[in-house]
């Protein structure tokens, strides 16, 4: 029962206002760290108007960046990075549309044991394997690679698990009326498991899209040469700085910068991508 | 256009074997439909008529060929399934085309057989749609035209009207068989539903837990059904059944306690004294009036159903523990708890073993 009652409408938009502000205050700070100079933002008070720094700051961390920090320009972080998260992304989801569709459409030997190997792999994310994982990347020489940024983190129980459980929704007389049609079966998956997949992939390219574009210990384990750094350790490694005051104005405009394509990815996808959460289409 | 061959199929899942021999041969063009309740096996006929289930025992032929283990796709058949199949994401046109696409047919010829089965089913307007914008009745047409475009040698059915409300299903039942009339095309046709199945077949094949009970046409499966599963399954309301015994001179059957009918026509089949189960038909009982002349049963009965044309009594007859259903024509005027009288054509009755069920025995031999 809903009270159609002025103060528990003031209140509820009041809690729903503040819940507003403190998402968004933290980034209004950011956006407007961006546009001072670095000592202007270490004075107290803090500023809480724009200042006229953008291009400037923007021109150092894109081109420059600060070697102070041993942190490279921002645009080949960002490049990294989107290899990395990309990388991730597709490899996922084609790996583990790949393998849900054989467990669910292929009758072989050991057909629920590899089912049950792939989902306990949901116990051990990556943190839980991260030094056995390094230990093969490295003996595989995969550090220092775009390779090594992404293999490792592909394999997903998550995604096959997602995508098996929507392909068992699939009535089987499609497969029957594909079978009859005289569709083979890698035909049958892309003429007609694919296309009915299309929101799943979507809600799951975002979901891992971010996933992979927000990996920080990972990458912090597999590269030392900075021609690999992301920009989320980019970030980190500019406030680690020893002996001397960290740049805001620079670290702030990258993290900025760092936020925008997720941000992309999510505005591009959101109406296949809620589509995708809540029904399935049939 | 080909001719269909069963002999003694076997149907095993696992250890269950499901289906125990069926012999059934479809002539070219003919329009043989399976019937019976669910769990009969009928469905897991017809997949392994299409390929779809693997056949256990016993042979599959298409004319001389014998697909047993021939795949789907190049059995030459097409199958038009109970909730249709159609693929969600593609038009009705591309539904139609899909298995000519996939067979590599020139995109004229395509176009031209997808054209013509449109304009067969009236689906003309429709082909840029998608399923899910389509109506029951539309979506069974597309299901059907996704079928006649192959040009099969066999069309099976497998249960294709049994999502439709009624009033639609019986103008598709009327639609499927003249198309099926003018295509010439041999076509099994599995439903449950005992009116489709009467009237839609050139032949009927009565299913009952995994054995074909009887194959005849429907005339003759409804008059000399060959046993009490038979009798029960087609007719509706179904055929009362009660408990009798041979007189000793052979020349009557007697039902409760001294209730005795004339046999037409005495048969080597019946023995003197022998335990049997008598059919009669609700539609073969009329009213009578009580009379020394005639053998009548009195009915108590309970509940007047009036269904406009007919009129269906239902009630009890003294000494016989069953319930007996009467169909009369017309609107009698008969109340709740009132006995009426009951008299049959001994020409309409059948006699059953009851231990075997087989029939032994129906009056119209006499004839």
């Amino acid at each position: 029962m809903v009270e159609n009652n002025r103060w528990v409408k003031f209140s509820s938009h009041l809690i729903l206002l503040l819940g507003i502000a403190a998402v968004v205050f933290p980034i209004y700070i950011m956006v407007i760290a961006t546009t001072h100079t670095g000592p202007a933002l270490q004075r107290p008070p803090f500023p809480l108007l724009p200042g006229d720094q953008f291009f400037e700051n923007m021109k150092l961390v894109l081109g420059e960046g600060l070697s102070t920090a041993g942190a490279p320009p921002v645009a080949l972080m960002m490049f990294n990075s989107m290899v990395m998260a990309l990388g991730i992304t597709i490899g996922k989801i084609a790996i583990s549309l790949l393998s849900a569709y054989a467990i669910v459409y292929f009758r072989f030997p050991f057909r629920m044991f590899f089912f049950w190997l792939i989902f306990i792999t949901l116990m051990l994310p990556v943190e839980v394997r991260i030094l056995p994982t390094y230990g093969v990347a490295s003996s595989l020489n995969l550090l220092n690679s775009y390779v090594g940024l992404t293999l490792p983190l592909i394999a997903s129980a998550t995604a096959t698990f997602l995508f098996r459980q929507f392909f068992l929704t699939i009535p089987d007389e499609l497969l029957e009326a594909a079978r009859m049609d005289g569709a083979s079966p890698m035909r049958f998956f892309w003429d007609v498991v694919l296309p009915l997949s299309r929101t799943n992939i979507a809600a799951l390219f975002v979901i891992l899209f971010i996933y992979g574009w927000n990996q920080y210990l990972w990458p912090l384990l597999v590269t030392t040469d900075e021609r690999y750094y992301t920009i989320v350790m980019g970030i980190q490694r500019m406030l680690n700085v020893s002996d001397t005051v960290p740049v805001w104005n620079a670290i702030m405009t990258t993290a900025m910068l760092g936020m925008i394509p997720p941000v992309i990815v999510v505005l591009l996808m959101q109406r296949l991508f809620v589509k995708g959460l809540v029904e399935t289409e049939k | 256009m080909a001719e269909l061959r069963l002999d003694n199929v076997i149907k095993e899942f696992g250890e269950v074997r499901v289906i125990h021999g069926v012999d059934l041969k479809v002539q070219d063009g003919e329009f043989v439909v399976v019937v019976g309740p669910s769990g009969c096996g009928k469905s897991t006929l017809l997949r392994m008529v299409a390929g779809l289930e693997e056949v256990s025992g016993g042979e599959i032929h298409i004319d001389e060929r014998m697909v047993n283990r021939v795949e789907p796709k190049d059995r030459d058949i097409a199958i038009v399934f109970q909730n249709y199949a159609l693929y969600p994401h593609m038009s009705v046109r591309q539904n139609m085309a899909y298995g000519l696409k996939i067979r590599k047919f020139p995109k004229q010829e395509i176009e031209q057989r997808v054209n013509d089965a449109a304009d067969l089913l009236q689906l003309g307007e429709y082909l840029d749609r998608r399923p899910n914008q389509l109506s029951g009745g539309q979506r069974q047409r597309v299901a059907m035209g996704r079928a006649i475009v192959r040009e099969p040698s066999i069309f099976l059915f497998d249960e294709p009207l049994s999502n439709l409300d009624a009033k639609l299903r019986v103008q598709m039942r009327v639609e499927i068989r003249q198309l099926q009339r003018r295509l010439g095309t041999t076509s099994l046709y599995v439903t449950h539903d005992q009116v489709e199945a009467m009237t839609m077949a050139d032949r009927l094949v009565v299913m009952n837990a995994g054995v074909a009970e009887q194959i005849g046409t429907p005339l003759e499966i409804y008059e000399r059904p060959a046993s009490i599963f038979v009798a029960g399954f087609i007719g509706s309301p179904s055929m009362n059944f009660v408990e009798g015994r041979i007189a000793a001179d052979r020349q009557s059957v007697v039902i409760g306690q001294d209730f005795s009918i004339p046999l037409p026509q005495v048969t080597d089949a019946i023995q003197a004294d022998q335990p049997v189960t008598v059919g009669l038909r609700p539609e073969d009982l009329h009213l009578t009036q009580e009379s020394p002349d005639e053998a009548s049963l009195p009915l108590t009965v309970d509940l007047v159903e009036v269904l406009g044309a007919d009129t269906l009594l239902h009630g009890q007859v003294p000494h016989l523990d069953t319930l007996i259903i009467a169909r009369l024509s017309g609107v009698p005027q008969v109340k709740n708890g009132e006995v009426v009288h009951l008299a049959f054509r001994p020409r309409r009755l059948h006699l059953f073993d009851r231990d075997s069920g087989k029939s032994l025995y129906y009056g119209q031999n006499a004839a």
